[in-house]
């Protein structure tokens, strides 16, 4: 047990919380990834290889891109409703 | 600075909605077709007894942070007290670790599975029933978000912000350089399983970012050439069905003591450890068809 | 106490996540915050069953040299149970979104309560 694994655990534990407290929800999206990565490294250091190469693609990578893609849809669906038939199209600041 | 604290959790548990936020009623231009997407009228919340129950409700809301707080050291300081009766970490006195199931995975898996990689080996041959129940919990996953989403009556063109993304240069640029090193890699990782990390869930998932990642860059029309419905339900059911004729015909064999076609053979060669390799790609197939329908049907609400 | 604490430091750190994904879980109102709070206790339990496998200054179980020792390697089990899991937690994830773009469609807020509030209406304009 070394002082990185030490590092990694307090990351971890940050970034639950603050993916728990953010108020912005993409903020707290990136800080799930984030926190997605850390735990396929902390994993590679529990010895189990198969477990990171699988929380890498599949928490950080599809679950993610899921949660934007939702997000995204949210964001249009709100749109047509509060917006003109066919004025939908211009961009948005997130 | 209790207060500024307080205050900060009421502002975590009432903020956030960003989406309801915007939706204010003079802002609605209502039309007639769209009467039964219309959001419920809240014209009832102006009544007495709804200010009343709102009142009441805004109490109860101020005692959140309090709930919270409490909740979470209760659970965390239960949890926390289990974990200093627990053997000390990393230990091999363990009864988990010292036991008869351990020493007979990792001394007999080599010779009777044939897998280099001994995780590989539990869970495609001595527990290759709860994969096979695992990539239909994955198949039943896929019908669900389809029906969910097949019931949507959909616009002519959901994806406006897509289609935007699909004129990037940097993000075209970029998949074109990573999508087949992202293809190859993935296919290493399935093919190769049994001999290392990795596997058919690993793999499939890296195919799927891959075509995600092409069909976000490029019109998703030309992967809709190949990969559509049909093929999807083609592919998924010819997998799944490979996947439980494979097993019956061994564990039939295995039963009755007789000799399988599919040898442990020599480890090490990537033709070898029996039916890891073939039940490898089955599983890789499934998961990265799920993946990329997942996606296709939250942008398009179809396959 | 603390010394155990400090020992089992892993192990603490999946009882913390856990709570704090189960608080976020039982008592946001957004939706999609639930969503990632189960994400953070699905994890943290992950990691909680992985570390009782892992033995200190051991091999991954992956066979080499030959050996087949059993006092070589980790123990392999823990890492073959979290491997399904985390498959089946993405499938899981995948339904939960679709049923909040459906209730958003319907109701137009991720707010839990607003939700059962115009439940409560509509089931109250029914005769």
């Amino acid at each position: 047990m070394n002082y990185i694994e030490i590092a990694l655990l307090g990351l971890l534990i940050i970034c639950g919380i603050a993916a728990s407290l953010t108020r912005n929800l993409m903020v707290s999206l990136i800080i799930f990834m984030a926190y997605s990565v850390i735990m396929s490294i902390i994993w590679a250091f529990l010895r189990a290889p198969d477990l990171a190469v699988t929380e890498a693609a599949v928490g950080a990578g599809i679950s993610s891109v899921l949660m934007f893609i939702t997000m995204k849809k949210l964001r249009d669906i709100n749109r047509g409703f509060t917006q003109e038939e066919g004025g939908s199209h211009e961009e948005e600041a997130p | 600075m209790k207060k500024k604290l307080l205050d900060f959790l009421r502002e975590w548990d009432e903020g956030n909605f960003e989406f309801s936020m915007k939706m204010t009623e003079n802002q609605l231009k209502t039309r007639p077709e769209d009467q039964d997407r219309l959001p419920p009228d809240r014209s009832w919340t102006r009544t007495e007894v709804a200010r009343a129950a709102q009142s009441e409700e805004r109490a109860f809301r101020r005692l959140v942070p309090v709930f919270m707080g409490v909740f979470l050291f209760a659970v965390a300081g239960f949890l926390l007290y289990v974990v200093t009766e627990m053997p000390a970490f990393g230990s091999s006195g363990t009864p988990a670790n010292s036991g008869e199931v351990m020493r007979r995975y990792v001394e007999s898996g080599l010779s009777e599975t044939g897998a280099v990689n001994i995780v590989a080996g539990i869970i495609l041959d001595y527990r290759a029933f709860d994969t096979l129940g695992e990539s239909h919990v994955l198949f039943a996953a896929t019908i669900a978000v389809m029906i969910l989403m097949l019931l949507e009556r959909e616009e002519e063109e959901p994806i406006s912000e897509l289609r935007i993304l699909r004129n990037d240069l940097v993000l075209r640029n970029t998949a074109k350089i990573s999508v087949p090193f992202l293809l190859v890699f993935g296919i290493y990782i399935i093919l190769n399983g049994h001999l290392g990390p990795g596997g058919g869930f690993s793999g499939g998932a890296v195919i799927g970012g891959a075509l995600i990642l092409y069909s976000t860059a490029y019109a998703p029309e030309s992967l809709r050439k190949v990969l559509n419905l049909r093929s999807y339900r083609l592919i998924v059911i010819a997998a799944l069905g490979f996947y439980s004729f494979a097993k019956c015909y061994s564990f039939f064999c295995g039963a009755n003591g007789l000799e399988t076609v599919f040898t442990a053979g020599t480890p090490g060669r990537i033709f070898s450890a029996g039916l890891i390799l073939p039940l490898n790609t089955a599983v890789g197939l499934v998961v990265s068809c799920t993946m990329y329908g997942f996606y296709s049907l939250f942008t398009r609400g179809r396959i | 106490m603390i010394e155990m604490l400090w020992n089992n430091r892993i192990q603490v750190a999946a009882v913390i996540l856990f709570a704090v994904g189960l608080t976020t879980l039982l008592l946001h109102r957004n939706l999609l915050k639930k969503i990632i709070g189960l994400n953070i206790m699905d994890t943290a339990g992950y990691l909680f069953l992985t570390s009782l496998g892992y033995i200190e200054g051991r091999l991954a179980p992956i066979v080499t040299e030959g050996s087949t020792d059993p006092a070589r390697y980790v123990n392999p089990l823990p890492a073959g149970l979290v491997l399904t899991g985390i498959v089946v937690s993405v499938s899981v994830t995948a339904v939960m979104l679709a049923l909040t773009l459906r209730l958003y469609r319907r109701y137009h807020t991720l707010n839990l309560d607003e939700i059962y509030k115009a439940v409560h209406r509509e089931q109250e304009e029914e005769p």
